[in-house]
C-alpha cells in the first residue's frame, strides 16, 4: 500500500503494539532543556532509574538564559539560576551530553539540533517543548512532549503513542519577492485555523515549499504546532542532504552515503492517501502580520483589521472584540502604519543566519526609528559568530539594533527580555498570545524582513516598499 | 498518579475558545523545579489584577466555584505549549476533569499522565453542560469513567469516548513507565537493529 512520509517514519519506529493499537514508539533523539526537565530527572531519581541512552540525548539551556554580554558573570534572577543549576546537576549526575552557555554551540534547542546534525531525516525526535515540530523540516517526525513523557523517554527511549492522521498542505507556485517561509506558514494558519491540524501530522509539499532553503522550511515546520498539528514534515531532498553533509553529529563518509540512500526512500509514495488536503497558491501570498492574540488572527500587511460586527458566530465575535481590546486596535484600521515600541528578531522560528541576513539587508543604510527598541538575538553562539564574520552583525549594529547572545529571549517572557504592559512589538517569534512576551505586551508576528522594516520606520510596514 | 474513577463535583463554566497554555499558566511561573504549588498561579493573567488582587468576575474567584473540580470550557482548550505545568496547575487547584468541544493534542495527552480526565463532546452538548455549570453550587455533575458517562443534575446521561488504554491507566492510577518497561526485551531487540550509520552523541 502507498504510504506517506509520516507512515514510513512511524512504521520504522514501532517497537511493539498494544491490543488497542497504542504503539511503543522508539525515539532516536531526545533534546532536553532546563524548563521541562527538572521534574523528569527527579522522577528518575525517585524510582531509581537511569537514562537509557545518553548517546541519543542532548541538553542545553535556552529558555531562562539572559542574552546580555555579561551573562557569563552569573545569572541574577534566583529562580532562573536554580533551574539552570538544576539542569547542570542533572546532566552531570546522569552523564547527559550538554552545551552550557560558555560553549559557542549553546543556543535555542530547535536551532542547535539541525545545526549540529543531531536532528536527521527519518528520525523520531522529541523535546519537552511544543516547537519541536521545527525539526520536521529535516524530514524527521518531531514533536513536543510534556514532562511525564520526558521522563518516559529518558527511562525507556520510547513513548506510548497512537498514530496521528495524515494531512497534506500543498503550496503551489512561486512565492513573490518579499515573502518568506514565515509568511507561508502564517497564511496557512490563517486559512486552516489554530485547531486546523489537531490530531494530524501535516506534510508540507508543493513547489513553493521545495524552493525554500532549510531556514525557511524550519520556520514553516516550527509553526505547525500553531495550527494544532502534532508535527510538521517536509520530505528530505537534495536541499536537505546538502544541509546535513559535514555537520558535526551527522554521519560522515560512507555512513553519509548509506544514510542518504535510506533517506531517499522516505518521501511519500505516489498515490499515498491523506485524511485532509489543503492547497494554497504561493503567488497570492503577501507579507503577513497578526492583528490578534492567536496566530490565526492574521492578515496581509496591505489589509485592514477585521470588524467583529461582520462575524455571525457569537462566541467568535466576542473573542474578536476581546482581541481588539487587548491589542488596542480599531476595526477597519489599516494594519500598516501602526506604531511599534519594540522589534524582536529571534526565536526558534527566525533566528538562523538566513533570517539575520534578511533583516540586515533591510536595515543596511537605514536606522532604527527614534523611540523604538530593536533586539536581534541569534539562535545559537555559532549563528552569532557567523553573522559577525559575514558583517551581518555590524550592519545591524550600525543601524541601531541591539546585538545579543543566543537564547529564547523575548519570545516567551521567562528571562530578562520582556515587554512591559502596553508595549507593542513586531516580533519574528511564533506566539502572539496575551502576555506571551510579558504581561500586557502586544505582539504582531511577522517575518525577519518585515520586523526590520518596522524597526527602521517605527511602524508596521510593507517591506516590499523598502527593497 | 491518583486514580480517576467516579467524580461528583461542582463544574465551573469558562466559555472561551482557544484557552491557550500561556493563559492557563503564564511562562513566568514555569521556573519551578517542582510539580506542585502551581494552583495559585492557575490562569494568573485573567484571574488577578496587576497588583495581585483577585478579579471578582473571573469564574474561579466566585465563591460558588472556588471548590470546582470540573471545568467546562470552549473549543481547542490547551492550545500552545507542551508545558505540563498546565495540567499541574489545574490539578493543584483541584480540577480533575475538563470538558470541552476539543483539545489541543499535547495538553490532552499531558492530562492523562496526571490523573486528569479530558472529555471531548460535541459543541451542543458542551453548551448544555455549560448551562448546568452556570447553576454553581446548586448543581453537580458526575463523571463516571468506568461507564463513560457524564450525569447531568437532572439525571440525564451523556456518553463519552475515551481511549481504552488511557482509561485503564486512569482507573488504576498506573505509571506508564512501569508498563513500558515490560517491553524492555523488544526495545533492546529494536536497538540491536538500528543501522550502523546512525551517529551517537558523544562528548558534547
Amino acid at each position: 500500500m502507498a504510504r506517506t512520509l509520516f507512515d514510513k517514519i512511524w512504521d520504522a519506529h514501532v517497537v511493539d503494539r498494544l491490543e488497542d493499537g497504542t504503539c511503543v514508539l522508539y525515539i532516536d533523539r531526545h533534546l532536553v532543556h532546563e524548563v521541562t526537565s527538572p521534574q523528569a530527572f527527579e522522577g528518575l531519581r525517585m524510582a531509581g532509574r537511569g537514562v537509557r541512552r545518553v548517546d541519543a540525548t542532548i541538553a542545553v539551556v535556552d529558555h531562562n538564559v539572559p542574552t546580555d554580554a555579561d551573562r557569563l558573570k552569573g545569572i541574577n534572577e534566583p529562580e532562573s539560576k536554580l533551574q539552570i543549576e538544576t539542569l547542570e546537576q542533572n546532566v552531570k549526575a546522569f552523564d547527559v551530553p550538554y552545551f552550557p552557555i560558555s560553549d559557542a554551540r549553546q543556543g535555542i534547542v530547535h536551532v542547535i539540533g539541525p545545526e549540529q546534525g543531531i536532528s536527521l531525516p527519518g528520525m523520531t525526535i522529541v523535546c519537552g517543548d511544543s516547537h519541536t515540530s521545527t525539526h520536521g523540516a529535516m524530514g524527521a517526525l518531531a514533536f513536543g512532549i510534556g514532562t511525564s513523557e520526558v521522563e518516559h523517554v529518558l527511562a525507556t527511549q520510547t513513548l506510548l503513542q497512537k498514530p496521528a492522521k495524515n494531512m497534506l498542505v500543498r503550496v503551489d507556485g512561486v512565492l513573490p519577492a518579499g515573502c518568506t517561509g514565515k509568511d507561508i506558514v502564517l497564511a496557512i494558519i490563517g486559512k486552516i485555523g489554530t485547531a486546523g491540524g489537531n490530531g494530524h501530522v501535516i506534510e508540507f509539499a508543493g513547489e513553493a515549499i521545495r524552493a525554500l532553503d532549510m531556514a525557511g522550511r524550519l520556520s514553516v515546520c516550527n509553526m505547525s504546532i500553531e495550527a494544532g498539528a502534532r508535527a510538521g514534515l517536509i520530505a528530505p531532498d537534495e536541499t536537505t542532504f546538502a544541509y546535513v553533509k559535514g555537520r558535526p553529529y551527522a554521519p560522515q563518509g560512507a555512513d553519509f552515503d548509506a544514510a542518504v540512500a535510506y533517506w531517499k526512500t522516505l518521501p511519500s509514495d505516489e498515490g499515498a492517501q491523506y485524511d485532509k488536503v489543503v492547497v494554497l497558491d504561493a503567488a497570492q501570498i503577501v507579507p503577513q502580520v497578526t492583528w490578534g492574540t492567536n496566530p490565526e488572527a492574521v492578515i496581509p500587511v496591505t489589509g485592514t483589521v477585521p470588524n467583529p460586527a461582520d462575524e455571525a458566530d457569537e462566541a467568535k465575535r466576542a473573542q474578536m472584540e476581546r482581541m481588539l481590546s487587548y491589542m488596542a486596535l480599531e476595526p477597519g484600521q489599516k494594519i500598516a502604519g501602526t506604531p511599534v515600541d519594540v522589534v524582536f528578531i529571534g526565536s526558534c522560528t527566525n533566528s538562523r543566519i538566513e533570517d539575520l541576513r534578511a533583516a540586515a539587508a533591510v536595515a543596511k543604510g537605514r536606522h532604527v526609528a527614534a523611540g523604538v527598541r530593536a533586539l536581534v538575538v541569534p539562535g545559537s553562539g555559532l549563528v552569532k559568530r557567523q553573522a559577525e564574520d559575514e558583517g551581518v552583525a555590524q550592519a545591524l549594529i550600525d543601524a541601531g539594533f541591539e546585538w545579543r547572545e543566543a537564547g529564547c529571549s523575548m519570545c516567551l517572557g521567562m528571562n530578562p527580555d520582556k515587554l512591559t504592559p502596553g508595549q507593542r512589538c513586531a516580533s519574528t517569534s511564533n506566539r502572539n498570545f496575551e502576555g506571551r512576551q510579558g504581561p500586557g505586551g502586544r505582539t504582531h508576528l511577522v517575518s525577519p524582513a518585515m520586523a526590520a522594516a518596522a524597526a527602521v520606520t517605527g511602524v508596521l510596514t510593507d517591506v516590499r516598499e523598502l527593497v | 498518579m491518583d486514580r480517576f474513577t467516579l467524580l461528583t463535583a461542582i463544574a465551573a463554566p469558562l466559555n472561551v475558545a482557544n484557552i491557550d497554555t500561556d493563559m492557563i499558566i503564564p511562562a513566568r511561573f514555569l521556573k519551578t523545579i517542582k510539580r506542585t504549588g502551581l494552583g495559585v498561579s492557575l490562569f494568573a493573567n485573567i484571574r488577578y489584577n496587576a497588583d495581585g488582587s483577585e478579579k471578582p468576575d473571573f469564574v474561579l474567584n466566585q465563591p460558588k466555584y472556588r471548590k470546582a473540580e470540573i471545568l467546562v470550557a470552549g473549543d481547542n482548550f490547551g492550545c500552545g505549549s507542551s508545558r505540563e505545568h498546565a495540567p499541574w496547575a489545574l490539578l493543584d487547584f483541584g480540577i480533575r476533569c475538563v470538558i470541552a468541544p476539543g483539545f489541543a493534542d499535547i495538553f490532552f495527552n499531558n492530562c492523562f499522565k496526571n490523573g486528569i480526565l479530558p472529555i471531548a463532546l460535541p459543541e451542543a452538548v458542551v453548551a448544555k453542560l455549560m448551562e448546568d455549570a452556570a447553576l454553581g453550587t446548586n448543581a453537580r455533575l458526575t463523571v463516571d469513567l468506568e461507564n463513560q458517562m457524564v450525569v447531568r443534575p437532572d439525571g440525564s446521561k451523556i456518553p463519552f469516548e475515551v481511549d481504552p488504554f488511557r482509561k485503564h491507566c486512569l482507573l488504576n492510577g498506573l505509571d506508564d513507565i512501569g508498563l513500558t518497561l515490560e517491553h524492555t526485551a523488544a526495545i533492546a531487540a529494536y536497538e540491536a537493529k538500528i543501522p550502523a550509520w546512525q551517529p551517537k552523541i558523544h562528548g558534547a
